[in-house]
């Protein structure tokens, strides 16, 4: 892939989904053994041109994901090296079992797509928006969980998934006119994440959509006098241990910011390390209350579930406040 | 004919030594007790397979095998007694059944090494992992076949017919799908749980070839699987079978789903091998 700032904000215009799209186009090239395999959702998945161009290389199971990842295990049982892709919901929960047995237990190697998850479609209800699929896969031994901040970031995360020689669950979040993150190229390694922001006061951990949120909350914070550091945590399995510890030493609180139930997600590995350190600082958890609301646009719904910027500044100044009377 | 003859004496001799395997196993197993009835109702199924159709040689991992899929992974008792005879498990591994660490468990866990190519026991999965097989199988032109093995309990399961329409979608005709109709479930009759007389229609209207045929008849299951056709389409068998055959305590007593096999009734067992 050719990084420069036209490339980058071509991606950030079309969004993750079409990104990973161009991405696959790009990797068939020099991986023969690529099999990307879609139920029914070549043009939502940004596959269009990766169908026609590589017709070898692709196969649509229709509306059937149980049978996708049956087939993907089988495809990857002989040596192919096999991403799938649909929805969210229905890349991880549909067939979660088949996940579990095919490839958490038989370890056969896939790397799994998932397509609008967060709240990007909450117009259509909650069927549709995913803020279960961390929680859910995370119980699963085996499988590296990647939540990419934009979409130059999903490109990165896609070629690394494909070369690693572990299975993955790729988490795209946001939606068209994906706002950027990375403006230049950078080192991105699974399971270590990246230092945005460098402040003294508060530690926030993001991944996804939220490191833009995250970051222009910060801005915020500073004009309230509060200093952040910005952690990109784009690997939420395995957890950058080191990134928490370090963090311990140096706030007084740590937030973590997420499009997903506070219940599994990254607020939860994050604090299931905390308590094995000692005089750990607290921990914010910002994300979905556990709860399946009314539907509604994107921007509505991160308003609602208190994921806008100045939602997340509210929540952390509050805190803070809580913190110092108590 | 002397062929014909010399091969099918030769499934029935393979048929005896792996009813032999699971009575040492299920006796092994002590008060753990194992998924006797439904091993026992596809061994001439897998005798003809593993002794006569498959194309297997001594290195379990040889690249031009045929490929075995026991989606009804309970019924691994006739598994690992085929995987025995064909001396990829030695008789004294078979004796670890479902003992602490064992590498022969309940259902069957990959282990290429002894030739369990694929993992097992939650129903309904294998066929779609067939489908991955026959399909890779074909790209790199080879002319090899898929073989899965699913219980008539196990169709019940909807990914089943995910996997029965893609299959039939994709024209794969380096595969079959051997349904053991023993007409039994876990806790009863199929007749009474969820019906299913109608499997061979089923099988037939989602694109497959399909036939019934007597599953314990090795010169029908012999014929069947000489006969070759270019059908560009995938092949089911109803099997119909009986749950337990082989041994008078056993057959069409389903209470042998999963149970213990005790010191007299695995000699009884023993003399009634023939």
């Amino acid at each position: 892939m050719i990084v420069n700032e036209r490339n980058i904000k071509i991606w950030s215009t079309i969004g993750s989904r079409a990104s990973f799209g161009i991405a696959a186009l790009e990797l068939a090239k020099e991986i023969d053994n690529l099999m990307v395999l879609t139920c029914d959702v070549s043009t939502s998945a940004g596959l269009d041109r990766y169908r026609k161009t590589y017709p070898d290389k692709y196969l649509d199971l229709g509306i059937a994901e149980q049978n996708m990842i049956g087939v993907a295990a089988g495809l990857s049982s002989e040596g192919y090296n096999v991403v799938t892709t649909t929805f969210a919901p229905f890349q991880t929960i549909r067939c979660c079992e088949q996940i579990k047995v095919n490839i958490g237990y038989m370890k056969q190697k896939v790397c799994m797509v998932g397509i609008a998850s967060g709240l990007a479609l909450g117009n259509l209800g909650f069927t549709h928006c995913c803020i279960e699929d961390i929680g859910v896969l995370r119980t699963i031994p085996g499988i590296t969980i990647i939540s990419p901040a934009d979409s130059f970031e999903t490109i990165k995360a896609l070629e690394s998934a494909i070369k690693s020689k572990n299975s993955s669950y790729i988490r795209l979040t946001g939606s068209s006119n994906n706002p950027i993150v990375y403006k230049e190229d950078y080192n991105f390694e699974i399971g270590k994440s990246v230092k945005l922001k460098e402040g003294k006061d508060v530690t926030i951990f993001c991944a996804g959509a939220m490191v833009y949120n995250s970051l222009q909350a910060t801005e915020k914070l500073r004009e309230n006098g509060i200093s952040c550091s910005v952690i990109n945590m784009h690997t939420i399995k395995p957890i950058d241990k080191n990134a928490i510890n370090d963090a311990c030493r140096n706030s007084k609180l740590l937030v973590s910011v997420e499009e997903h139930n506070v219940i599994g997600g990254l607020g939860s590995s994050i604090s299931e390390h905390l308590v094995t350190v000692k005089n750990s600082p607290n921990l914010l958890i910002i994300g979905i209350n556990d709860i399946y609301s009314k539907g509604g646009s994107y921007n509505f719904l991160k308003e609602k579930h208190g994921l806008s910027p100045d939602k997340i500044v509210n929540n952390i100044i509050n805190n803070l406040k809580q913190s110092n009377n108590g | 004919m002397e062929d014909k003859n010399k091969n099918i004496q030769k499934i029935k001799k393979f048929s005896v030594e792996l009813r032999k395997n699971i009575l040492e196993m299920a006796y092994s197993a002590g008060a753990g007790s194992s998924h006797f009835g439904g091993a026992l109702s596809i061994v001439e199924i897998v005798s003809t397979l593993f002794s006569y159709k498959m194309r297997i040689n001594k290195d379990p991992n040889w690249d031009d095998r045929d490929r075995f899929i026991l989606s009804k992974g309970h019924a691994c008792l006739a598994y690992y007694a085929a995987l025995c005879e064909v001396g990829y498990i030695s008789k004294e591994e078979l004796k670890t059944f479902e003992k602490d660490d064992s590498n022969l468990l309940g259902h069957p866990v990959i282990n290429k090494k002894l030739g369990i190519d694929f993992l097992n026991g939650s129903l309904g999965m294998g066929l779609s992992l067939g489908i991955g097989v026959s399909i890779s199988l074909k790209k790199k032109n080879k002319n090899n076949s898929v073989f899965v093995v699913l219980g008539d309990g196990e169709c019940n399961e909807g990914s089943v017919w995910e996997a029965a329409m893609a299959a039939s979608n994709f024209k794969l005709d380096n595969l079959y799908a051997i349904i053991d109709k023993n007409n039994f479930q876990q806790t009863g009759s199929s007749q009474d749980i969820m019906n299913t007389d109608s499997l061979k229609d089923k099988w037939s209207s989602f694109g497959w070839d399909t036939v019934s045929l007597n599953g314990h008849d090795i010169e029908e299951l012999y014929e069947y699987f000489n006969t070759s056709q270019d059908l560009k389409k995938p092949r089911a068998i109803i099997a119909n079978t009986i749950k337990g055959k082989g041994f008078s305590f056993s057959e069409n007593n389903n209470d042998w789903h999963h149970a213990v096999l005790t010191k007299s009734l695995y000699e009884k067992g023993l003399k009634e091998l023939i």
